[in-house]
């Protein structure tokens, strides 16, 4: 309404100005106003029709000559014209000139116009700049509505919201404004001013700098990338390595040692033909081996450790097994040159009698390790095996792995390219690869983490997907719910938070006590309650009870039940027992028809006893089959033990229905066990299962994974200690904070002053 | 033939160093873990027990005043660092951590009326009796200097309150009107009244910072528009409210300490009904602060207690008092949310936690698991008896315990009249005849009525609505007043 009013004002007011206007825009033309002399005229006319050539609306001025002499009062001359004079013409309007037009349009805008409303008090005006100030500012809170219902449903807030970047003055700023005075910090400046350090600024001394410009950018790159590319490839060779040596097999051990020697020899050989004296210096390198070897009494089980293990070796595999090994080192090593050529030998067919004679097994082992099919098989079982043991492996440097163990070309490449890397890092003496090391471990444990992580989440996602649901699902009725809460305000909300008493509790004995109390008061319940609640707990009863009665009276009781039903009495239904009365007859005949055929009262004679037997406490059978006799299929055991390890359940308290022929009585409920429980449904809840179904799902970490159980139990809120936390700001939540200061806006306004204030100013200016 | 061994890798098992906690391998198999529900039961009832075991607030007590705490500002910089005028003029700046006074100054004659810290915490203003604006610096002058005032500007009327812009030079004050003013002027840059009656505070809204609350002596909270200098809006409420206090984190919500015993919670754009009405004190509410995560509000009230109030639950969570703690007359919540200090008649500011039996200090990994592991239960498990019943048990002092139960005994009968009086004819005959003559004579018969009424509501809550749908109106109304 003021709205509305105020508006009207306005534009009133906007009205005014425009015919305030008016005079300006049209210049009321000077054929109108009679200038005292002739002169004058002639002037302003003058003046017109300047005015009218360089003015952009240029207005065809109309002419008014002098009325002619033969216009008389009498007479109508037509002379001129030379036509008849119609008296039509004479009524019509004389031609329709334009400054004529404007006049007429001008009054007609005075004429439509009523009369001006008066201007509003000041009270009025001002309450109606108050209406749009507020009517501004809610609109410009009302952007704030997303962000505060966001924040006030979130899971969690963190608490300060922006980052608080630590700020860390440099050390010249610091000093800055720092001076040395006493005799011994001049000293120490002194010092430092001779040895060139840097005590304000710059901060580094000029070797340092030099150092820093030392190296340019692309090379600092290029060294960076061989150091990657080193880095990595020594990553894939020590993996590789890890897994070789992982591997239990010893066939393929023993495979691999032939490959090797295999190798070993065709190099060997290959060095013959290139470089004879340096394959010669290798011969005499082993045969030196084999010398010292002989000398020495290092692989003849003669040692201490040897000796030991010859007194275990009769009880312990591993230590033959150790023996042994030591054992076929030797004479690995005492070998003459002579069986190093054995695999030439060996494809010819013809087997060495050395060979055979040193190691049957291992002669065997050959022509096994000969075949390529075993050999690949080999691998490939070690592979897989390697695969079920640490699944963890990165996909990558694994197929890397594969194509590796297929040709060992490019490993042996790698192995140079590394060895060279390794040289020229030795040469640096650089420390970073510690770092990088750290760095790729962290990256592993990031991968093995992420796998953790999916698996987490589909193990979450089954079971919060119920939660969610649940939640949905409140979500869904609240928005139901609040009308009727609004309508009736529930006890529960109304209750206060807190339990206040004059006497305070510091114990947990006290506590306790307390909890007990509880228990009395809850048995204590008035009884009204009580009867109210298990009302309410079936309502059906109720609706049902005047039914069965009905049915009661229809079969003849007196063979089947002793006594009568009570009349049951109701508050609520006190008009259905009238009713009753009255229409008796038809609703009998009808229950008749309804119920013909079955019999109620047999029904629920069954249903009492199943009750009856239910509630009976049960045996204990302790016999055990087949103890002490024999046992298997078909067999039971005898009667006589069964009847000895029957413990036979003692006979609970009498029933409370067993006098009441037509009443169920059911015990269940357990009154200890009902003090623990919540007897109204909960303020968000709208169905007790879905109360019940948080109450079931448990939180701790003893059901939950360590990552689900983080997840369940993040608080609300997390504040740090010591951290300022500032109020929420336009730019936190990605609005944008107006640019202009309040202070420059409120500058920018008139000053506002009561007249009150006024005075005091000048007063003030007085003083 | 190869025989197969049980075998186990070391990584599964072996510690990396001494340090390392023992991996627990863990089978999460249901039925191996039975009995969730009750052991999580029992969890939540110690949890709860130990809560209250441990709820121990009271951390210190500043004392140095020499007459009753009028007003208290915190640092925006530093957490140690706290302000407080008394009502013989005297401003004291403490240190927290030190839990002592580092500088005393005599700034007014008469009361300091009100205090507040510049945003950048280089200095602060007080208002005081003597009809001053002082502005002062944050540092102790140093050795040989005068302790004297930046500024002092001299006004013709009593300034009651003074607060100062979140973010740019400009400050303002109450008394007889608002006024805003410039840090570099002597004359307010803009003055704005709504009625005569004089201010008693006067608060800046954090957020949207053009925007300020005053609550006037004749019973109003007026909202005032910096930038158009025009006031917006303005309440009446039963009673006079004491101040407000803005909502740090939305910011079209603030609260009102009134006079009435209850606090009032508005949304400024609706300001016909409070979003809650806040109610446990039994006397008038002298001060109101959030705290910085604005899920949270103290309140300082007459009754020689502070409470703390859930912005969204009428009811408090918290209550502290002590014995030698008298009249609160101001509050305030640190910015860090932890603390809570306030500010009583006798002399004294005291030190609390925000959180009673919370642990100060660093918190391991496991205790922090621990402790947000308890808090769930004690959420999950809060509507069973036992645990709502221990969780909620505070010991009040007995004037304040008499108090309560007096003003129930109050509110019911109030509640009673209401509803016989605006039962029909016919619902009043209904009532009677559902009554047996035998009834106990003793009581008077409209009371008989109404325990009868109390009594169908409870029992058939959601039986018989249609039935009863008129006495429940009744009621739900009466619930109200």
């Amino acid at each position: 309404m003021t709205a509305d009013r105020a508006a009207e004002s306005l534009l009133a007011l906007s009205q005014q100005e425009e015919l305030v206007d008016l005079p300006k825009d049209y210049p009321l033309s000077a054929s109108e106003d009679e200038g005292d002399s002739d002169e004058e005229r002639k002037h302003q006319k003058l003046l017109e029709a300047i005015s009218s050539l360089g003015g952009k609306n240029r207005r065809k001025l109309a002419e008014r000559s002098e009325a002619s002499l033969k216009v008389s009062e009498f007479n109508v001359s037509s002379e001129g014209s030379g036509e008849k004079l119609v008296l039509a013409d004479l009524l019509e309007p004389v031609k329709t000139s334009s400054s004529l037009a404007t006049v007429k349009k001008q009054l007609n805008r005075v004429k439509s116009k009523k009369t001006l409303e008066l201007p509003l008090n000041k009270e009025e005006v001002e309450r109606i700049h108050r209406e749009i100030a507020f009517n501004n500012t809610s609109q410009v809170l009302s952007k704030w509505d997303p962000i505060v219902l966001k924040n006030r449903q979130a899971e969690q807030l963190v608490f300060p919201v922006e980052k608080e970047q630590p700020a860390f003055a440099p050390i010249e700023h610091v000093l800055s404004g720092w001076k040395a005075r006493t005799p011994l910090e001049q000293e120490i400046f002194n010092l430092l001013h001779k040895n060139k350090q840097p005590v304000t600024d710059p901060l580094l001394t000029p070797v340092e700098k030099a150092s820093l410009k030392a190296m340019s950018l692309e090379e600092a790159k290029m060294r960076r990338a061989e150091l990657q590319r080193a880095r990595a490839l020594q990553s894939y060779y020590e993996a590789r390595a890890r897994r070789e040596k992982k591997i239990k097999s010893k066939k393929y051990h023993r495979v691999v040692k032939k490959a090797k020697a295999k190798q070993a020899l065709k190099e060997f050989e290959h060095l013959q033909k290139v470089d004879p004296t340096a394959a010669l210096e290798e011969l005499e390198k082993i045969e030196k081996a084999r010398m010292m070897e002989r000398m020495s009494l290092k692989h003849q089980n003669s040692g201490k450790w040897a000796k030991s293990k010859a007194i275990m070796a009769k009880y312990d595999l591993e230590a033959r097994q150790a023996m042994q090994e030591q054992l076929a080192k030797n004479k690995e090593l005492t070998q003459k040159l002579q069986a190093a050529s054995e695999s030439e030998e060996e494809e010819g067919g013809t087997e060495v009698e050395e060979l055979v004679l040193d190691a049957v097994n291992e002669a065997q082992m050959n022509a096994d390790g000969l075949n390529p099919w075993m050999l690949r098989s080999c691998t490939s079982d070690a592979k897989e095996g390697e695969i079920q043991e640490d699944p963890e492996q990165l996909p990558e440097p694994l197929a890397h792995n594969v194509s590796e163990s297929e040709d060992e070309r490019p490993v042996t490449e790698e192995e140079i390219v590394l060895k060279e890397f390794e040289k020229r890092r030795s040469l640096r003496k650089r420390s970073e690869l510690n770092q990088d090391a750290e760095l790729r471990g962290s990256q592993e444990t990031k991968d093995s983490t992420s796998q953790e992580v999916l698996f987490e989440l589909r193990t979450l996602s089954q079971k919060f997907k119920e939660s969610h649901q649940s939640r949905k699902q409140k979500a869904s009725s609240m928005e139901t719910v609040p009308q009727v809460q609004r309508e009736e305000p529930a006890p529960e909300e109304e209750e206060p938070l807190l339990l206040q008493r004059p006497e305070r509790v510091q114990t947990l004995e006290e506590l306790e006590e307390l909890e007990k109390e509880g228990c009395f008061q809850n048995k204590e319940l008035p009884r009204p309650m009580l009867e109210g609640h298990r009302l309410k707990k079936n309502p059906n009863n109720q609706t049902d009870a005047p039914k069965k009665k009905r049915k009661e009276q229809m079969i003849d009781l007196k063979n089947l039940l002793t006594t009568k039903s009570p009349s049951v009495k109701s508050l609520a239904v006190p008009t259905i027992e009238e009713l009753e009365d009255e229409v008796e007859r038809d609703q009998k005949q009808m229950i008749k028809e309804a119920f013909a055929g079955d019999d109620v009262i047999r029904d629920f004679l069954k249903e009492k006893r199943e009750a009856v037997e239910a509630s009976k406490p049960q045996d204990v059978d302790l016999t055990l089959p087949g103890w002490g006799e024999w046992g298997g299929v078909g067999l039971k055991p005898s009667a006589k033990k069964r009847r000895r390890f029957l413990i036979k359940a003692p006979e609970g308290p009498p029933r409370k229905d067993k006098n009441l022929p037509n009443v169920i009585i059911n015990e269940k409920r357990n009154i200890h066990a009902a003090a623990h429980q919540v007897r109204v449904l909960p303020y968000p809840f709208t169905h007790y299962r879905q109360f019940e179904r948080t109450i079931q799902t448990p939180i701790g970490s003893t059901w939950n994974t360590q990552r689900a159980f983080q997840k369940l139990t993040t608080p609300k809120i997390v504040t740090k200690a010591g951290h300022i936390i500032k109020p929420i700001k336009a730019e936190d939540v990605g609005y944008r904070s107006s640019s202009r200061s309040d202070l420059s806006i409120i500058q920018g306004n008139p000053i506002r002053l009561s007249a009150h204030h006024k005075k005091q100013l000048k007063k003030n200016s007085i003083d | 033939m190869k025989v197969k061994m049980l075998s186990r890798n070391p990584d599964n098992y072996v510690r990396e160093t001494k340090l390392d906690l023992q991996r627990v391998p863990r089978n999460y198999d249901p039925t191996l873990h039975p009995f969730e529900v009750p052991r999580e039961y029992v969890r939540a009832l110690n949890a709860t027990k130990l809560e209250r075991v441990f709820a121990k607030p009271f951390l210190a007590s500043l004392d140095g005043h020499r007459d009753g705490v009028n007003c208290l500002a915190k640092h925006p910089k530093s957490l140690a660092t706290v302000l407080s005028g008394a009502c013989d003029g005297e401003v004291r700046i403490w240190n927290l951590t030190k839990q002592k006074c580092i500088r005393a100054i005599q700034a007014h004659e008469g009361f300091v009326r009100g205090m507040c810290t510049r945003f950048c915490g280089t200095s602060f203003f007080t208002v005081g009796d003597d009809k001053t604006v002082k502005q002062w610096k944050m540092d102790a002058p140093a050795y040989g200097e005068e302790e004297e005032p930046l500024h002092t500007i001299l006004g013709k009327t009593v300034y009651t309150g003074i607060d100062h812009h979140w973010k740019e030079a400009v400050f303002a004050t109450c008394g007889q009107q608002v006024d805003i003013w410039d840090e570099q002027r002597t004359s307010p840059i803009c003055s704005m009244t709504w009625g005569f009656d004089s201010i008693s505070s006067v608060k800046f809204n954090p957020i949207e910072t053009f925007l300020l609350g005053s609550c006037a002596s004749d019973r109003n909270i007026v909202l005032y528009d910096m930038r158009q200098s025009t006031p917006l809006k303005k309440v009446i409420l039963d009673m006079r409210t004491n101040t407000i206090c803005w909502n740090p984190m939305e910011a079209f919500i603030f609260t009102a300490a009134n006079e009435d015993y209850n606090l009032y919670t508005f949304d400024m754009r609706a300001l016909d009904t409070p979003v809650v009405v806040h109610k446990d004190h039994v006397s008038a509410v002298l001060d109101v602060d959030y705290s910085p995560t604005g899920k949270e509000f103290v309140s300082a009230s007459f009754d020689k207690s502070i409470r703390i109030f859930p912005v969204d639950k009428s009811r408090s969570r918290e209550v502290y008092h002590t014995k030698r703690m008298q009249h609160v007359i101001c509050v305030k919540w640190t910015s860090d949310s932890k603390y809570i200090m306030c500010g009583s008649d006798e002399m004294n500011i005291r030190l609390w936690k925000a959180n009673a039996s919370e642990k100060l200090g660093v918190l391991t990994s496991r205790e922090k698991a621990a402790k947000d592991y308890n808090q769930k239960l004690k959420e999950k498990f809060r509507h069973h008896p036992h645990i709502k019943r221990i969780a909620r048990h505070r010991h009040l002092p007995k004037s304040i315990y008499s108090q309560i139960q007096e003003q129930r005994i109050m509110k019911e009968a109030r509640r009673r009249k209401y509803v016989l009086r605006h039962l029909t004819l016919s619902q009043y005959s209904f009532l009677t005849s559902l009554i047996s003559p035998k009834t106990n004579k003793k009581l008077p018969f409209r009371e008989v009525v109404y325990v009868l009424l109390l009594y169908i509501r409870d029992v058939f809550e959601d039986f018989s609505r249609g039935l009863f749908s008129p006495f429940f109106s009744v009621m739900g109304e009466a619930m109200i007043i």
